[in-house]
């Protein structure tokens, strides 16, 4: 119940100060309008209003303040346009429909679990080989670093436009682009799991003669899932950013990045808003769904107390 | 089998050394150490930290390798008595698997050896009994005491049925009382089981409470200084420690290790 509370209290923190950011955000549009449909507003002229900054504006038209909450196309939506926005493109809408968002994300989700489940399997080969060979410990770890200081944003339009001229399209050049981002932390965390156990459980198989694939079996596998699991987390994460910013230089037409993209093209913001809410929450499902498996995991394991 | 064999030692040790190449140079951790341990005894070895009594364990177990010298295990190499499952060793800590149950964590060397599902149940049952812990198969780890979990690592460490048991500081982590109460149980399990125990400790009352023969060694070079039979019966309750023949022993073990170190630094 207090956890609830508080949880509460900084939601209503966070709305009440996008709220009080709407005002100055969007009172130079309002006014516009509002003296187009034949009100008075203080100054009058667009000239004197461009001079006179937000702040004043504000402060000489308080009439208008609730008009700023309402906008068509505001700079800033307010808080209950967007969740109006995800409920009728969610819930309203015929997921069959291309404004649907729950459509999207599905077109986005898919993406991102291939490209999750490419990346993690890359990332634990690239581990175990790590770990288990120092030429490729030596070869492969400054490639995965290097990799990611590429931004991602000037490597995806390439890695479509390749992709393309060899006649690959659709979900698997976005796969790819979302795999790029999530081996990395899988191939950082399992090599530290793999690493995890001490040089006495190492000495303790040596007693018995253990193989080497016995001793990654039996010892350095079970005693990196906690590794792993965080590392998932962050893992599907990145995956989503990837599959979002693969649509991006393409002009898809659909998934949560086409919705940002013809937001942005059209002015829409309280669209652009709510497709970033929409990856916000569908993100926020994902690592939560990891943890969830992570715990049923580690309780059957029995190292969840 | 002839009459040599039976009188062959477990281990013998002649002008064993061992030198570590470090970073600040050479360090002498062991030093020309002749010793021969007899099926059935159990021996301590005990002296302050880096007089390499830890070191000659662990090249027994083939951990480390001497660099000069020679060792034999049952008559073998250590390397070659190592894959004849001749020794079971017990590290300082525990070191159970968390994500196994105790039964699974005793079961670990029988599955590395190719033991059969039956056959690891039944060993599991016979050592978990040895030490104790009958009842205890299904929990984890961390549901144990620190001392139940040492017991554990023991049962381990006798589930392939080695006839060398090597101990390094077992109980060093533990109390006093726990501690106790394991060295009367490691006694009892030494005489049901009749092994050849190498045990490692820097007590002295436990040294002499647990051996046959107490091995005092002193550090820079690591080597031996004395080697003490003990008097002492087999039969040892707790309070034999309160007997003029146990202080008396004790106090050779003090000053072997007292002419070991040099106190003119």
């Amino acid at each position: 119940m207090k956890q609830v509370f508080a949880v509460l209290t900084v939601v209503a923190v966070i709305a009440l100060i996008w709220y009080a950011a709407c005002v100055p955000m969007n009172i130079k549009g309002v006014l516009s309008e509002l003296e187009r449909g034949g009100a008075e507003v203080q100054p009058p002229t667009a000239s004197a209003r461009r001079d006179l900054g937000e702040f004043g504006l504000v402060t000489n038209n308080t009439f208008a303040i609730p008009a700023a909450w309402e906008q068509k196309k505001p700079r800033l939506p307010s808080p209950h346009q967007v969740v109006i926005e995800l409920w009728e493109t969610t819930v309203e809408k015929n997921i069959t429909s291309k404004r649907s968002l729950i459509y999207h994300g599905w077109v986005t989700l898919s993406a991102t679990m291939l490209g999750f489940v490419i990346g993690t399997g890359l990332g634990i080969l690239l581990a175990v080989g790590i770990v288990h060979s120092r030429v490729m410990d030596l070869s492969v770890m400054p490639w995965a670093i290097v990799s990611q200081t590429i931004p991602i944003i000037a490597l995806a339009p390439m890695i479509i436009v390749v992709l393309y001229s060899v006649g690959v399209q659709g979900i698997i050049p976005k796969a790819i682009i979302s795999a790029y981002l999530s081996f990395f932390p899988v191939v950082v965390g399992m090599v530290k799991g793999l690493r995890s156990p001490d040089a006495m459980q190492l000495d303790l198989l040596r007693t018995y003669s253990a193989s080497r694939s016995q001793g990654f079996w039996k010892l350095r596998l079970p005693a990196s899932m906690p590794y792993l699991f965080t590392s998932l987390k962050i893992g599907i994460a990145a995956s989503l950013v990837g599959a979002i910013v693969g649509e991006l230089p393409t002009g898809a037409v659909a998934g949560l990045g086409a919705r940002l993209l013809a937001g942005s093209y059209y002015g829409q913001t309280v669209q652009i808003w709510s497709a970033l809410f929409a990856a916000a929450i569908l993100a926020a499902c994902l690592v939560g769904l990891l943890g969830v498996i992570e715990r049923m995991v580690l309780k059957r394991m029995g190292m969840a107390q | 089998m002839n009459t040599e064999s039976t009188t062959q030692p477990v281990i013998e040790a002649r002008q064993l050394d061992l030198t570590f190449q470090t970073n600040d140079g050479p360090i002498h951790a062991l030093k020309d150490v002749n010793l021969t341990i007899d099926k059935g005894e159990f021996v301590s070895f005990i002296g302050p930290s880096g007089c390499g009594k830890t070191t000659f364990l662990r090249c027994i177990a083939a951990l480390e390798t001497p660099t000069g010298g020679t060792l034999t295990v049952n008559g073998m190499t250590p390397d070659e008595a190592r894959r004849n499952r001749a020794y079971g060793y017990v590290f300082q800590a525990a070191g159970l698997y968390p994500w196994r149950t105790i039964a699974k964590n005793i079961k670990l060397p029988l599955e590395i050896m190719g033991y059969s599902a039956a056959e690891q149940e039944e060993r599991v049952s016979k050592v978990l009994e040895l030490v104790d812990l009958a009842g205890f198969e299904g929990k984890f780890p961390w549901q144990l005491s620190g001392g139940m979990q040492q017991r554990a690592s023991i049962a381990r460490a006798l589930a392939f049925d080695a006839d060398i048991l090597l101990m390094d500081e077992p109980f060093g982590a533990l109390d006093e009382i726990v501690r106790d109460h394991l060295n009367e149980q490691l006694l009892a399990l030494w005489a049901r089981t009749e092994k050849t125990i190498g045990f490692v400790t820097h007590s002295i009352p436990e040294a002499v409470y647990l051996s046959t023969k107490i091995v005092v060694m002193s550090p820079r070079p690591g080597r031996i200084t004395d080697v003490i039979d003990s008097p002492l019966p087999k039969e040892r309750p707790l309070d034999i420690r309160d007997t003029p023949e146990f202080i008396e022993v004790a106090h050779r073990v003090r000053d072997g290790l007292r002419a070991g170190h040099s106190y003119d630094s």
